[in-house]
């Protein structure tokens, strides 16, 4: 079997972002970008499949993505039997600003993914910044397989994969979907393992990322970003300000006050 | 029109507020409001707030099935050509927002929290990255699919009591030969505590970086006598049960106070709290949207004051 584990890096969200002067987009010289969290979960949950039954998971990102060699560097550190960095044929569109679009992100992986073809394509479900929908069912929907998205666990089972879809408030159903099919996960049976530093150095030493040119999709009918701007609050909090046992003694007050700390 | 969401027996919430939303835009267009039923027919008592309910019935459609459901929109929307179609941003909108787009080739704002008609124009208001960026896109076309952050508007307007005409479409052949079941449904599990049914909680968020820091504001929650809760990275992370996650994709609880150490505010995570009597936020970023809808707030690191707050507590 073998599963495709589409990865990317998003901004680090403890960090403020910083949007270009025009106000239509963010920033990318000034931010970190960490590996998205859904994309964690999904590689763990195609590594899960691999260790159960011995499933081939290849990790494939965007060449125009920041951070990506370290993105896959990573996921062959944690297991993954090979890593593949798609880049366009010719810089078109929209490519190579700082958030590709999804519909764009999709048609690249799925002409990649029409060529080399997998069982089962494993992802986050969403990204912090995907405005234009989120990557599974848009990859899905061009590939025309079933998708299946919000998932919290894949276990494969024939020529079917058994997986968990969750709903708000924690109800969920166990669906049996067709291979091949694309999941998108939102967290996996376990937490991401971790890959030791010396061992991603290791990846990084031995190589081993394969390109991968692909012909650019044709534009489609994206959005219109007309601007960015950060929230404005409507209320705003009192802030308590002082050393932190200062602040700590405000707090205590506020619990005491309601009864919540005695004395 | 707008895709009603329902557990079988009742229509949610969220439904009556894209519903009174729909409403809106359509007075302001000149058109009408329809809802999209899939699934049982008698809801459609349910959704007064509706000039029409477009109704499939099929036995795949009973509990929602993403290929059947799926499919039966498409139909839907090619029958009745909407100028938008509105969906939740949870799972089902997650589920189908994007693949409608490709397969019905309309444009979709996801995250919104705004939608406004200007011009004759769309234009939607997403919150983007962790609820730290507004971004106002337009919609370009004649079509287009927008999916809403919950509580973003009203129900009020949406729970009308109208009589609907019900508009029955048939069911795509597609729903016989679909390549998924559903094998069963499992209910909520509130497992060792009912985060919900608590006085106070302590919720931790992002901020706390790792799960060997875990221990520090559980001792905390166990000065205070209070449970532990947590946004939804810390429990995706596996460092917290999920019946222990609020927000969106969690619980909703409503304690008299809730503190809140390095949660930063994502959408999908104030929905599930913004009704507690008393919200203390301590985040070191101070744009954190959470200052926004909390009562007190501090940008002290909480690893300085989580210790002092335990000291001070225990006397």
């Amino acid at each position: 079997m073998r599963i495709v584990v589409p990865m990317r890096a998003v901004p680090d969200l403890v960090e403020e972002i910083e949007l270009t002067a025009d106000g239509t987009g963010i920033d990318r010289e000034y931010l970190t970008f960490v590996l998205s969290e859904w994309d964690a979960q999904a590689l763990e949950e195609a590594l899960l499949l691999k260790d159960a039954s011995g499933a081939e998971v290849v990790a494939v990102g965007l060449a125009d993505d920041p951070e990506i060699d370290q993105v896959l560097y990573t996921a062959l550190a944690k297991g993954a039997d090979a890593a593949v960095k798609i880049a366009a044929a010719s810089a078109a569109g929209s490519l190579g600003s700082a958030v590709i679009p999804t519909a764009d992100r999709a048609a690249l992986l799925a002409r990649y993914l029409a060529a080399q073809p997998a069982d089962l394509v494993i992802t986050g479900v969403q990204a912090a910044d995907d405005l234009d929908g989120q990557l599974p069912s848009t990859l899905a929907a061009m590939l025309d397989l079933p998708h299946a998205s919000v998932v919290v666990s894949v276990e494969t089972d024939g020529g079917s994969v058994t997986v968990r879809q969750e709903f708000a408030g924690g109800r969920s159903h166990e669906l049996q979907v067709q291979m091949p099919a694309v999941i998108g996960v939102q967290s996996a049976r376990q937490a991401p393992r971790y890959a030791p530093i010396t061992r991603i150095r290791q990846a990084q030493q031995a190589g081993g990322l394969t390109e991968l040119a692909v012909s650019p999709p044709a534009a489609g009918r994206g959005l219109v970003v007309r601007r960015m701007h950060r929230p404005e609050a409507t209320g705003h909090a009192e802030m308590l300000t002082g050393s932190a046992g200062d602040v700590a003694d405000q707090i205590v007050g506020l619990l005491r006050a309601r009864g919540l700390v005695k004395g | 029109m707008v895709l009603a969401e329902h557990t079988g027996m009742q229509v949610s919430e969220g439904t009556y507020e894209l519903v009174g939303k729909a409403r809106e835009l359509a007075s302001a267009l000149g058109g009408m409001t329809e809802v999209a039923l899939l699934g049982p027919r008698d809801l459609a008592g349910q959704l007064g707030g509706a000039d029409i309910v477009v109704s499939v019935e099929h036995p795949a459609l009973e509990e929602y099935l993403p290929e059947a459901y799926e499919q039966a929109l498409l139909e839907v929307l090619a029958q009745r050509s909407p100028r938008l179609l509105l969906m939740s941003n949870a799972t089902i909108g997650l589920d189908l927002g994007a693949a409608l787009s490709v397969r019905w080739d309309a444009p979709l704002a996801a995250y919104v929290s705004a939608l406004e008609i200007e011009g004759g124009a769309v234009t939607a208001t997403a919150k983007i990255l962790g609820g730290k960026v507004l971004t106002e896109v337009e919609l370009p076309g004649e079509r287009g699919i927008v999916t809403v952050l919950g509580s973003a508007f009203s129900a009020t307007e949406g729970q009308l009591a109208l009589t609907p005409e019900v508009v029955q479409v048939a069911p795509p052949a597609g729903l016989d030969a679909l390549r998924m079941s559903l094998r069963q449904v499992f209910e909520a599990d509130s497992g060792d505590l009912d985060i919900s049914a608590a006085d106070m909680l302590v919720s931790v968020g992002r901020g706390i970086e790792s799960p060997d820091n875990m221990e520090i504001v559980q001792e905390l929650a166990d000065a205070l006598g209070v449970p532990l809760s947590a946004s939804r990275p810390v429990v995706d992370a596996g460092w917290l049960p999920k019946t222990r996650q609020v927000g969106q994709s969690g619980l909703k609880v409503k304690p008299r106070v809730y503190l809140a150490l390095g949660i930063s505010g994502a959408p999908e995570h104030l929905e599930g709290m913004r009704n507690a009597e008393l919200i203390i936020a301590c985040n070191t970023d101070p744009g954190a949207p959470i200052f926004g809808i909390a009562h007190y707030g501090t940008t002290v690191d909480l690893f300085d004051l989580v210790p002092e707050l335990v000291d001070k507590i225990r006397g």
